[in-house]
């Protein structure tokens, strides 16, 4: 045993040392309690809907009847309202987002895209249940009156066109989550479009081709994939939208069967029921729909990262 | 560099006109047509503003600022709800801005390559969690035990929000932060905790602080977190967070679905107010840092 040296210049570095141990400690914990928030949240929801899954199976996922009555629960027509509302939001903001992207980095000048991209971003920032309000007062009799009327008279021939229209319901959801989704999919289009390197335009363009071919033969296939990547965040983003939807998709208990029926959406069906909900099964249903809605989106949301880093890098998007 | 495009533009355009009528025509008409997508992009925010303008302004007066709410459209106002916004999320803030900065300064200053990528991951994948289930989470653990509904546990839940969302814009902030200050700093016998805090958060600060307010714009828009903890309340409630509290996202929520004027024109003049703090902070944040950019 040999005591060690005690040089005031020695003595000094510790004091420091333990500092520093310690102020790494706490930024490692602080990252580790996001990671820790993650992971205990979905170990909650599955522990709370244990009673679910023990009582019903992976039959939950299948069942068509939500009767708490009867105490008997299935998830399909909130599942079916969730997929819908999220496809028809696809189908009107993919090509209106992309093409809004492409205009902003290959075709715009800065003084044109700047404030337009300004613009896009406010949207992104408005609350969820001031679309919802408007949603309800201005565009679903908007959409009621011209669109929706339009497509039933016209198109009603068609089976899942046709059928009476309210304004509120499937498609006005729909029609708001394309809204809500649009400033997702451009920001993230965009930053994907931009990180394509300028030598791939420059060699199609020294080819003789117009801008428009140098876009969709040069730039979108290089872009592919985290294209895609930002369709699905958008797909995400729409999937777990709560207020907007709620308030507009109505309060319909079946599976729907025309665009125009009234429906409810996981997320919808959680925010309307909870908290008339009994503790127990019923409240145990409604976070199993919780825990799906969950799988759902984390696994959307990996699949998209992965694909938008493979184009912009792991900083990439958001 | 500008003058050059625009001039290769030209003589390409012109080679085109020449090359083949049809090509040059679609090239044209993809222009116009994404042009006209981004106009469609912009009209909602235009019509959401306008109508949250002109309903909002008409309903904005001294009761509702200053009466907390009534039942059954009979008078009363959002004062309940203005001072439940304006404590719980700060209190969310208070929670969420110490981990989600620390959190930024560990995977930027301090972790290994690996795990700082797998906690970046995490944060993105829990910015991408629908907030309801958020909500849901803590119902179990802060709600369901005590049988009560609780500010509190509104606040916790607007934290976990917050905090990804302000670890990542630390993170993005600090990579500015050239390397050579801290070397410098540490070069000068600077212990690595006073060199992080004083030379590189410092030199970050005014990216962190934007950050921050656009997280706290956020919380306090949002609403599905809180229907399960902090619930609502006609009441007004200051200072007791073991009692349910209201914010303006929930009075919006509520007062919508009333069937009575009163209450739907309360709910267009409670959204004018939070529409009006929520869009000046990100104006403001915007402006300023695209102005320090052009610098």
């Amino acid at each position: 045993m040999t005591t060690l040296p005690s040089a005031p210049w020695l003595a000094a570095r510790p004091v420091g040392r333990t500092s520093d141990r310690a102020f790494r400690w706490a930024t490692r914990l602080a990252a580790l309690a996001v990671v820790a928030v993650l992971v205990l949240l979905a170990i909650q929801l599955l522990d709370s809907s244990l009673l679910t899954w023990q009582t019903f199976g992976l039959g939950f996922i299948g069942g068509t009847t939500w009767d708490p009555v009867q105490a008997v629960y299935g998830a399909l027509p909130y599942i079916v309202g969730t997929l819908l509302s999220s496809l028809i939001a696809l189908v009107l903001a993919t090509p209106i987002g992309l093409l809004t992207a492409i205009f902003l980095s290959e075709v715009a000048s800065p003084r044109v895209a700047t404030p337009l991209i300004f613009m896009i971003e406010l949207l992104a920032a408005i609350p969820s249940v001031v679309f919802g309000l408007w949603g309800v007062f201005v565009l679903a009799p908007f959409l009621r009156g011209t669109v929706e009327a339009w497509i039933s008279s016209t198109l009603g021939f068609i089976p899942f066109l046709g059928g009476p229209t309210f304004g509120i319901g499937l498609f006005t959801a729909g029609v708001i989550l394309a809204i809500m989704i649009l400033p997702t999919i451009v920001s993230i289009a965009r930053e994907v479009i931009r990180s394509v390197p300028g030598s791939q335009r420059e060699a199609m363009l020294a080819l003789g081709a117009t801008r428009w071919e140098v876009i969709t033969k040069a730039v979108l296939p290089y872009a592919r994939s985290g294209i895609v990547g930002a369709v699905i965040l958008g797909l995400g983003r729409a999937l777990g939208e709560t207020m907007a939807v709620t308030m507009v998709i109505g309060n319909g208990q079946a599976i729907p069967t025309h665009l125009f029926d009234q429906a409810q959406t996981i997320a919808s069906k959680i925010a309307t029921t909870f908290n008339e909900a009994t503790i127990g099964i019923q409240t145990s249903s409604l976070i199993a729909l919780g825990l799906i809605l969950l799988v759902i989106t984390i696994g959307l949301n990996v699949v998209a990262r992965l694909l938008v880093w493979r184009v912009a890098g792991p900083t990439g998007g958001e | 560099m500008a003058i050059q495009a625009v001039a290769a533009n030209r003589s390409a355009t012109l080679l085109q006109a020449k090359a083949g009528g049809r090509r040059t025509l679609v090239d044209r008409a993809m222009r116009y047509l994404s042009f006209v997508a981004a106009i469609v992009c912009i009209i909602p925010l235009a019509a959401v503003l306008f109508f949250v303008t002109v309903r909002g302004i008409a309903a904005v007066n001294i009761d509702l600022l200053t009466k907390p709410a009534r039942a059954l459209g009979v008078g009363g106002g959002a004062l309940s709800a203005i001072l439940g916004t304006l404590q719980m999320v700060p209190l969310a803030a208070l929670m969420a801005i110490p981990i989600g900065v620390l959190a930024g300064i560990y995977i930027h200053e301090y972790g290994s390559a690996r795990s700082a990528r797998v906690i970046r991951f995490a944060a993105d994948v829990l910015v991408g969690v629908p907030s309801i289930l958020i909500g849901i989470f803590v119902f179990t653990f802060l709600v369901l035990p005590f049988r009560q509904y609780n500010a509190f546990a509104g606040s916790v839940a607007l934290a976990v929000i917050m905090s990804p969302v302000i670890m990542r814009t630390t993170e993005e902030v600090l990579k500015l932060v050239p390397g050579t200050l801290r070397e410098a700093s540490l070069a000068l016998g600077v212990p690595r905790w006073r060199t992080t805090l004083s030379i590189v958060v410092r030199t970050a600060l005014p990216g962190i602080l934007t950050g921050i307010m656009l997280a706290v714009a956020r919380a306090a828009g949002e609403t599905a977190p809180l229907l399960f903890t902090a619930l609502g309340s006609r009441l007004v409630n200051v200072g007791d967070l073991t009692k349910p509290m209201d914010a303006l996202p929930l009075f919006i929520y509520v007062n919508a679905r009333q069937p009575f004027e009163l209450q739907n024109e309360q709910a267009w003049g409670a959204a004018f107010l939070l529409l009006v703090f929520v869009l000046t902070v990100n104006v403001l944040v915007r402006l300023r840092s695209a102005g320090t950019r052009t610098q």
